[in-house]
């Protein structure tokens, strides 16, 4: 410790003094975030927009698992490969029934074994090359030999003999056995000249080079994870060239950050995750310039009974209560939801109230349970279901089971999902005045207790596709795990003779019409069963600036969603308003990053310069 | 201690003598102490490797499950990715396969992103240091200024106020400060304008210099938000280790001598009192490393928090197990440092 005599310490290093600590840290601060900064710009990247380029700005929030479509199964992930590469077939933005996509036409064979496709002349790679028959073989081909790049779609190949492309226009499909979803197979298909070079297709991830070859309506430039993926307009695409000369997908982890950019125009459009909240959605509902699209969704929200898990050996496991093996307890409970109220209530009106297991915007399959059928709200009809079961109250009010003790059952809750959580108190509520109990066990992460069957009742939902075949697939007695120690696809073990029976000559029925009679009844046998109770089908709510985009088109196009079509319709069919506004970060940000420099530098100065006025000072004492 | 003729070594010699013994004795308890520092540190990170394995393996959830969740996938494939992933095999063999690898740096493949969790962290890293290392020097040092002036004027208005601000800015939760910030100075109010973007690190349009530029301008809003929570705890650390020299005979000496009061603060009492300081400066820096998961998240900034809390929901076991070893090797090793700082600060310590 040096004592200085007068200001003259003794000879040795100078302690820096706070003051000029604290300038030194300002200017550290800047050199730091410069140098940092600096060797995180990365090489030159392609194309970017020139100047006037109309920009699209979607926000979303989802991660980015992988571009390869081999291995790609988040929503952001496939929605990018919409509009990276053709599939064989599209579905029509009106009713979702199969339109061209790659292919021009589709046949299949009397026996129902042998598909052909008609592959368009028309498409081109981004690198110039035609897109050929071959490039779908080989795409389809190297998904049936390689288990890595099965990884993502392997489930639409599992039933293919063989794959040929006899000439470029030919594309022939051999099935084991028929299968109706061949219209609906979405798999992006990948040009054979880039793709043939791939040495581990379960390491590829098809984010190093750009702008990655591709023949959909936008050619992917760029990719930075967690910060955007940008795609320029492709101007050769064979249904014609995007109307933006840019669609660049941003990330907002927080969705009020998200609508925030919404509101100050730096994004164009904000998708939810997976919807807007009734606050936000009201929030933005008067604001100038702002569209709030409140369209029937995809999903349903249900409510699943344990039937009493098993696997395909027939071994018994789990723990889900008796009682619930009885379908009037199933149906009582059904009946005590007041289905209205949990719209109103909790989804404040932004959803629809359930009925069948497909949502009504896939009118073909969409089914409603008859007058006969119906499980309206009706508590007292519950009551005398329940009594006829032989579960009376006791004296204190409670449902007893048969070993005496009054019922309770666990109800699962997604902890990340509000819906969840309140829709849970209403039914404590409900369910009370049956006499029943319930204990909400809202976990982040539900899985285990699932897959054990350690549960009695679970929230649960899913996105529907335009062809049906895999949710209904869930519920099938195939799905379920092989022993109890494995993982099957089932949903919630449901396994019924009946449904597998219907399932099975739907899955062999070509007929779009006999088809679509088929899955309705097996909607019906679920429905009565009541291990799948659908309490709504929740909307899809998003928004989007007027000033930005003149027309989008929703899917269906009557009232539907903008974002994670099934389809490229939305982005390819936008169409830039009239005015000079293009998304992005304001122009501004040049003269005012000078400004902010300068002042720094400025004061960094002033200080400095005090500080040796100041020590100065101290030798002249 | 005699000379080399035996005889008594002249008195003057005695104290130059009688110095470097003592030193080298110093220098080998400084060495021992050092060696034990870092044989500890040593420790600590293997008892992080084994309970990082063991501990992420008790997290609820089957991560083959909830990453096919949503899509049809046979029970054939997922045997396939438990193999792929070495999900099928007993524990101990995991176990010594993820030791193994680690002592390689290889710390295995993410299962949601498929690429190496060491490529994962490298490309979040950067991200991370910007922000936290940016608002680190910040912080630090306004903590440190404000502490000793707070300290040196304790009790007067100036104090109330300067530690009343710093505790309210310390207890205020980051996201709502962020997002507060965001709607003020990015969206803009009343006749304040949109300045700053609001969120991101880059408009993704820009080089060269306007790429700089465009980063330091995305930079400001998260970094005023990490400063006006974080300095708060530096200036108390301060504030109360200043308070305590305050009262020393050796200020009175000082200021007996006739030294200026700002002199007598700056080279005599700071210096003495910025030991507690030094501590929480270098937990602080290992800090940095981790990220910053709320404000990240409500700047939408691509950094470490946000990879580690992708990497919980799943849960991806190798990306899980990766950053906290890396985030616990952090942590450690500024402790280490620390601890062989504080014998150069202060010789106090280490004897």
């Amino acid at each position: 410790m040096s004592t200085p005599v007068h200001g003259r310490g003794l000879p040795g290093p100078r302690r820096a003094p706070v003051t000029q600590l604290v300038a030194g840290a300002g200017a550290a601060a800047l050199v730091f975030s410069a140098g940092l900064a600096t060797p995180l710009a990365p090489a030159p990247r392609q194309a970017y927009a020139a100047e006037g380029d109309r920009v699209l700005t979607v926000a979303v929030a989802q991660s980015v698992d992988s571009l390869s479509p081999f291995l790609a199964s988040r929503l952001v992930s496939t929605s990018i490969h919409r509009l990276m590469y053709e599939y064989l077939t599209n579905y029509d933005p009106g009713d979702a029934h199969a339109v061209p996509g790659l292919a021009t036409k589709w046949q299949s064979s009397p026996d129902k074994l042998t598909w052909t496709y008609t592959i368009r002349s028309d498409s081109t790679w981004s690198d110039g090359r035609r897109a050929t028959a071959e490039d779908a073989a080989w795409t389809f081909n190297t998904m049936m030999t390689d288990e890595g790049a099965a990884t993502a779609n392997g489930s639409f190949v599992s039933n293919f003999e063989k794959v040929t492309a006899p000439s470029p226009t030919e594309l022939v499909i051999e099935l084991k056995k028929p299968q109706a979803t061949m219209t609906a197979l979405d798999v992006p298909i990948v040009p054979k000249h880039v793709w043939e070079k791939v040495d581990d297709f379960s390491k590829f991830n098809n984010d190093k080079t750009f702008p990655v070859v591709g023949n959909g309506p936008f050619v992917l430039t760029d990719h930075k994870p967690d910060s955007h993926v940008r795609l320029k307009a492709n101007k050769d695409f064979w249904r014609g060239a995007p109307k933006f000369d840019e669609l660049v997908f941003r990330y907002y982890k927080d969705q009020d950050a998200a609508v925030a950019a919404l509101r100050k125009g730096e994004v164009s459009f904000v998708a939810g995750s997976p919807s807007l909240t009734p606050a936000q959605a009201a929030s933005l509902q008067d604001e100038k310039d702002i569209h709030v699209n409140d369209a029937p969704g995809r999903r349903f929200y249900a409510l699943a009974v344990n039937p009493g898990a098993r696997a395909r050996n027939g071994q018994r496991f789990g723990d889900g209560h008796p009682s619930l093996l009885d379908a009037r307890v199933r149906h009582a409970l059904f009946l005590a939801v007041d289905r209205e109220t949990i719209i109103d209530k909790v989804f404040q009106g932004h959803a629809v109230e359930g009925q069948g297991y497909i949502p009504p915007r896939f009118s073909p399959y969409f089914w409603k349970p008859s007058a006969a059928q119906r499980l309206d709200h009706d508590p007292e009809r519950a009551a005398r279901l329940l009594d006829e079961a032989g579960y009376r109250k006791n004296s204190a009010g409670k449902r007893l089971g048969k070993d005496g003790k009054p019922i309770t059952y666990r109800l699962l809750c997604h902890a990340t999902d509000p819906n969840d959580k309140a829709v849970g108190r209403y039914l404590e509520e409900w369910w009370a005045e049956l006499g029943i109990g319930v204990t909400l066990d809202c976990l982040d992460n539900v899985s285990d207790p699932w897959l054990a069957g350690t549960y009695d009742l679970a929230f649960d939902g899913w996105s529907v596709n335009p062809d049906p075949d895999f949710v209904l697939s869930i519920h099938t007695c195939a799905a379920l795990p092989a022993t109890p120690k494995d993982t099957g696809a089932t949903d919630n073990f449901i396994c019924d003779k009946r449904y597998d029976d219907l399932y099975a000559r739907q899955l062999a029925t070509y007929d779009p019409a006999e088809r679509a009679t088929l899955v309705k009844r097996m909607q019906s046998r679920l429905y009565d069963l009541g291990y799948m109770n659908v309490m709504a089908y929740p909307n899809a709510v998003e928004a989007y600036r007027t000033d930005q985009i003149k027309s989008i088109r929703t899917m269906p196009s009557a009232a539907g969603n903008i974002y994670g079509q099934d389809g490229y319709w939305s982005w390819w069919s936008a169409v830039p308003a009239d005015s000079d506004g293009s998304s992005g970060d304001s122009g501004s940000t040049g003269v005012l990053i000078g400004g902010v420099v300068a002042a720094a530098v400025l004061v960094g100065a002033g200080v400095l310069f005090a500080v040796r006025r100041r020590s100065t000072a101290d030798d002249r004492e | 201690m005699s000379s080399t003729d035996g005889t008594t070594a002249p008195a003057l010699a005695g104290p130059a003598v009688r110095v470097r013994t003592p030193r080298a004795r110093t220098t080998g308890a400084y060495v021992r102490y050092g060696a034990g520092k870092v044989g500890g540190a040593a420790v600590s990170l293997l008892a992080v490797l084994v309970t990082g394995f063991f501990l992420f393996r008790l997290i609820p959830g089957d991560p083959v499950k909830t990453m096919t969740g949503g899509r049809p996938v046979s029970a054939e494939q997922l045997a396939a990715y438990r193999r792929e992933f070495g999900l099928d095999l007993p524990l101990w063999q995991q176990f010594a396969d993820y030791c193994g690898k680690a002592l390689t740096g290889d710390l295995g493949t993410s299962y949601q992103f498929r690429a190496p969790v060491v490529d994962k962290i490298g490309e979040a890293l950067p991200n991370t240091l910007l922000l936290t290392g940016t608002a680190f020097v910040l912080y630090t040092a306004l903590g440190i200024f404000l502490g000793t002036r707070a300290a040196w004027r304790n009790g007067r208005l100036g104090d109330r106020l300067n530690t009343g601000l710093a505790l309210t800015l310390y207890s205020v939760p980051s996201f709502w400060l962020g997002l507060l910030l965001i709607i003020v100075f990015s969206v803009g109010i009343g006749p304040i304008p949109g300045l700053f973007p609001t969120g991101g690190m880059e408009s993704g349009s820009e080089e060269g210099l306007g790429y700089v530029l465009d980063v330091a301008h995305h930079l400001i809003l998260p970094v005023i938000t990490l400063v006006a929570v974080e300095y708060g705890q530096t200036l108390l650390v301060t504030r109360s280790a200043l308070l305590d020299e305050m009262g020393s005979d050796y200020l009175t000496t000082a200021r007996a001598k006739g030294l200026r009061d700002d002199l007598v603060r700056r080279r005599h009492a700071v210096p003495n009192a910025l030991l507690p300081t030094v501590t929480l400066v270098f937990v602080n820096l290992g800090r940095t490393v981790a990220g910053v998961i709320l404000v990240e998240t409500v700047f939408s900034w691509p950094g470490l928090g946000g990879l580690f809390y992708q990497a919980l929901s799943v849960p991806d076991l190798p990306l899980v197990q990766g950053l906290f070893l890396f985030f616990a090797a952090a942590v450690i090793l500024m402790n280490t440092l620390a601890d062989l700082v504080y014998p150069l600060l202060d010789p106090r310590v280490g004897r």
